[in-house]
Order: structure tokens, then sequence, then C-alpha cells
């Protein structure tokens, strides 16, 4: 079998991928390891729940006939209307540090008069650094000279606590980088999430991939599941074939991978150094979830999302403890606007972690660490928000360790390499990234990757 | 084809990417992207659905050509008149 592109994995910015391929007729298969679809934003299933990785909420909400938004470009695009995709809107959301909270919908203009009452000597360099924020061309794929954040902010704000809270929802949901943030990943994280805003597909992330591997699929694209690439087969700096898990091989004219920049070098055959340009990422989570026994907001949690840190200073940077307790972020499913509630209540914290430190333990002791932390990280939460313990009848965790198992990115690095490749390009000539390590990140973010990739290299 | 039907041809394509958009009034004259919504990414679209539909390859340089729905008859016209409308 020979084809025209071959995808390596089915993640949302393979899949939007395939559907840009096949829609015009290319000979597209898409290549998944895992035997389930999604990647960094798939879902699991325990004791008969389903449960979402990744997808706390989906950013980048526009209304209904927004096109010009990278919601509405990616519908375009992948031509679903805004209805196929079930969104519900978040209620509101808060960012929560000692002694000061501010508050979020999907109304700017709300957010905008939060730091005018939280921190009114702040509000005009607020504003002057939404207008910068507005201006800036973060879509450019050209690689333009690093700019970090921190300098930026401080110039407009000189109130650290302030700067804090803006990063953590922006670094939370979308930083690969310790410590700072590239500027223009803070430009696309600040109008995702606080300009543009948050909602949730009914039926979750199951929902939307199958959505998503449907049309595909109906457009005469060849998804292969359970079966991950064992080789990209590279001779003169040109992919001629991969090679499978169960040794077969497929001959293409070219290959769009999703598995990771240093992943799919180490993929090549032979092996690919570029040097200079695969920085690993680093930063990854843990994340457990407790079914509870009432709707959230009768135990105290009325907000669809809260980004915490129970520490003056917050720290984005991969934590010299299993996990760090002292921020992270709670997700209420049930705060978002659906049209009818969901069955259970659920409850997910999110704290950062270290890949080296959970995978350095032995299995009968990593059970144990997971146990310990998810109650020192509840014990830490409690001293902020209500006890929910007495109302748990279901919970269940995953850390890093579970991420690299199931994605196959190093480190289980979420939001991948903290450089990014913009282009999409490799050294060799018709191997190319799409995904978290191209650049725009989130579920949105994802999938723009894929269209974008495939309209810079593969359809012209 | 006719120039009646390329034009129609080229409203069909609109109606299929853009399909919240009313483009039952476009002007000839006046650039479809200050008429609707559309983007580089759909000038994209357009190119690769003439592709599709009817085999026609149209080098970026002549992309431009495509700016407005007279321009794009009239580049398109040639190339397709001695095509059916059905195919």
């Amino acid at each position: 079998m020979h084809y025209d592109t071959i995808i390596i994995g089915a993640g949302l910015s393979g899949l939007a991928a395939g559907i840009r391929l096949a829609m015009f007729d290319k000979k597209v298969c898409i290549v998944e390891k895992h035997t389930e679809l999604g990647g960094l934003n798939s879902f699991y299933v325990r004791k008969k729940r389903t449960f979402d990785v990744g997808l706390h909420a989906m950013t980048n909400f526009t209304a209904k006939g927004v096109r010009s938004s990278p919601l509405g470009k990616l519908l375009k695009q992948l031509r679903f209307s805004h209805d196929d995709f079930r969104l519900c809107q978040q209620k509101i959301s808060e960012i929560r540090f000692p002694g000061k909270s501010l508050c979020f919908t999907n109304e700017f203009e709300f957010m905008r008069q939060e730091v005018a009452e939280q921190f009114p000597g702040q509000i005009d360099g607020f504003n002057k650094l939404v207008k910068k924020i507005l201006m800036f061309d973060e879509l450019n794929l050209d690689d333009s000279k690093p700019l970090l954040s921190q300098p930026v902010l401080e110039s407009f704000i000189s109130d650290p606590m302030l700067i804090d809270m803006l990063f953590c929802p922006l670094m939370y949901y979308g930083n690969a980088r310790e410590g700072d943030m590239d500027f223009y990943q803070f430009v696309i994280m600040f109008k995702s999430i606080f300009i543009e805003g948050f909602s949730k597909p009914e039926g979750g992330m199951l929902y939307i991939l199958n959505l998503m591997a449907e049309k595909f699929k109906n457009l005469g694209g060849e998804l292969r599941m359970g079966n991950g690439v064992k080789a990209i087969n590279v001779s003169q700096r040109k992919v001629s074939s991969v090679t499978l898990e169960n040794e077969e091989e497929l001959t293409t004219e070219a290959v769009l991978s999703s598995m990771g920049y240093v992943e799919t070098l180490n993929c090549c055959e032979p092996k690919l150094t570029e040097s200079g340009r695969s920085e690993i990422g680093q930063v990854s989570f843990m994340e457990s979830l407790f079914i509870v026994d009432r709707e959230p907001q009768e135990l105290g949690y009325d907000k669809s999302i809260i980004f915490f840190s129970t520490k003056q200073k917050f720290d984005y940077k991969v934590p010299e403890d299993l996990i760090d307790i002292s921020s992270g972020v709670l997700c209420c499913s049930n705060n978002f606007k659906y049209p009818k509630p969901l069955k259970e209540g659920l409850i997910r914290l999110t704290n950062l972690a270290s890949f080296e430190k959970w995978d350095s333990l032995a299995r009968k002791d990593y059970i144990a660490a997971k146990k310990e932390w998810r109650g020192s990280a509840l014990e830490q939460l409690f001293t902020f928000f209500p006890d929910f313990r007495d109302n748990v009848v279901f919970l269940d965790s995953f850390t890093p360790k579970t991420i690299k198992k199931y994605t196959g990115h190093i480190n289980g690095a979420v939001y991948g390499s903290p450089e990014k490749i913009k282009n999409g390009k490799t050294s060799v000539k018709n191997l190319y990234i799409c995904g978290t390590d191209q650049g725009f990140l989130g579920i949105i973010g994802a999938t723009l990757s894929g269209i974008s990739m495939v309209n810079l290299h593969l359809l012209r | 084809m006719t120039i009646e039907e390329v034009r129609k041809i080229i409203l069909n394509i609109l109606a299929d990417i853009a399909p919240d958009e009313d483009i039952s009034c476009i002007d000839d004259n006046t650039k479809l992207r200050d008429q609707i919504d559309l983007d580089s990414m759909d000038f994209l679209d357009i190119v690769m659905e003439l592709r599709k539909r009817f085999n026609i390859e149209v080098p970026e340089k002549d992309y431009e050509h495509l700016a407005t729905m007279a321009g794009c008859v009239s580049y398109l016209t040639p190339l397709l008149k001695d095509r059916p409308l059905a195919s």
C-alpha cells in the first residue's frame, strides 16, 4: 500500500490533519500505537465511568458565527458547524492566591472589572498590556528571536502578585517552559483563556474524538489503531516508508508526526540528531479525579475552574518532590452550562509533578506514593477550600508516568518541548512535525496545528 | 461551460467552504474577502476544490486572480470552457 501521507498519532492534531488531507482526496493513513484515540487529550474508563484526560475545558470559546477566531477557523477548515461540537460554556472561573481572588467569565470586560477592583493601582498598566496583547501577531510561523513574558509583564504591572495570578492559568494550561513563558505563547494563552474563554463539549473528549474520527473515515481516510510506528525509514534525508510494530511496511510520499519532535527523530532509522533544537520538555502533572455524591456546588465548589496558589509566589517548575502541592487547578465539570446536569459530581485536582521522581519508584512504592501525595494535596487544598473527603464515592489518580506510558511523550511532558518547531520542518525533506511540539497548544491549538501543517506542506 | 455556469461553480465552492455566509448577494467586482469572511486558508480551499472537482491546477502566483468573483470567472472560464457542467 502506498500513501500520499502517513500521519503518526490519532490525537487531535493527527485527526485534523487527516481530515484536511482526505477532504482533498489524498491517500492518507493515521497510525496510532494506543488502542484509543486522543493522545494527550484522551479518555479512559474505570468502573463504567469515562474520564477525560487532558481536557479540563476547551479554551478559545467563541460564539457561533465568529469565523476569524481560532475556533471559527478550525470549524471552517474541517467543515464542521459550531453546533457539531456541542459546546457548553463555563459559568465562572477563579484565580485564588493568598488574600486575593480574580474571577473571570467568557466576557472579558468582567475580568477587566475584577482587576480594577482587586488591583486598582494596576488597572492602567493592565489595560496597556491588554492592548499590546491584542496588537501582537502570535501566529507568525517564522522563528523569530525569543521574547520572554516576565520582563514584558513587569514593564506594565508593578505588583508581582498580579503578574503571578495572570501567569497561573496560562502556564497551567499551556506552558512547556519552567519559570517563564515565551511571550507569543503567553499571548496565545491569554487570548484563548481570558479574551475568548472556556467551554466543554457535551459528551466530553470521547464525543469530539469520535466526531473527528468518523469524519476522517467517511472521507476515505484509513485509521490503524493499536499498531504504532516502529521505524521511520530515512535515506538521503528523505522518508520512503514506515515500519509498524507488526513489521508491516507502508510506503509513503510524506510523514506528518505528532509523536513529539525528539521522539520522532529517535524513531527515524537510522536515528537522527539535529543539534541545538532538541530541548526535551519536563513539565508534567499528577491529576486526581473525585466522584462526589452530590453537585460540587453543594459542597462549596461553585466555580467552573479554579487556579490557585497557596503561596504568595507562584512557582511553575518541575517540583523537587513528587508533586508540588502549593499550587494547582481544580475543575468542577458539573459547573458548565450543560443542557442537562451530569449524572454525578466530579472534581478534578491537578498539581505539577516530577516525571523523574515518579519513574524512579518501584511498583509497590509507586502505588503507595500516589495515595500519600493525593492525601497531602487534599490537605493543602483544604486550607483554602471546603473539605469534600466525606463525599467521595470513587477516586483515581494518574501521574507523569501514566502519561508517558499511554502517549509515548518523553517525561510525560504534556506541553512538549519548550523549543517549538513553528514551521514543522525537520532536516528530512518530507518529514514534518505537528501537535504539541509544533507550537499551538490546547485542544483547539493542537487541532489547528494539524490543519496548518497540512496547509503549509502537504496540500500545495 | 458558460460564464454563468463558471460563476455558479465558484458560488457552490464558496457555499461549501463558508457554509454560514450569505453568498446570494456577492458583488462581482468587490474583493471576496471584503464581502465574506475569507482568509488565506480559505483561498487555499478554493484552489484545492478546483483541483479536486476539475483537475485544474492554480499556481500560487495566480492566486491574485481569484480575489474577486469577476477575476475568478475571467481566469477560470478559458480553463473550463470545454468542460460539461456535470463532471
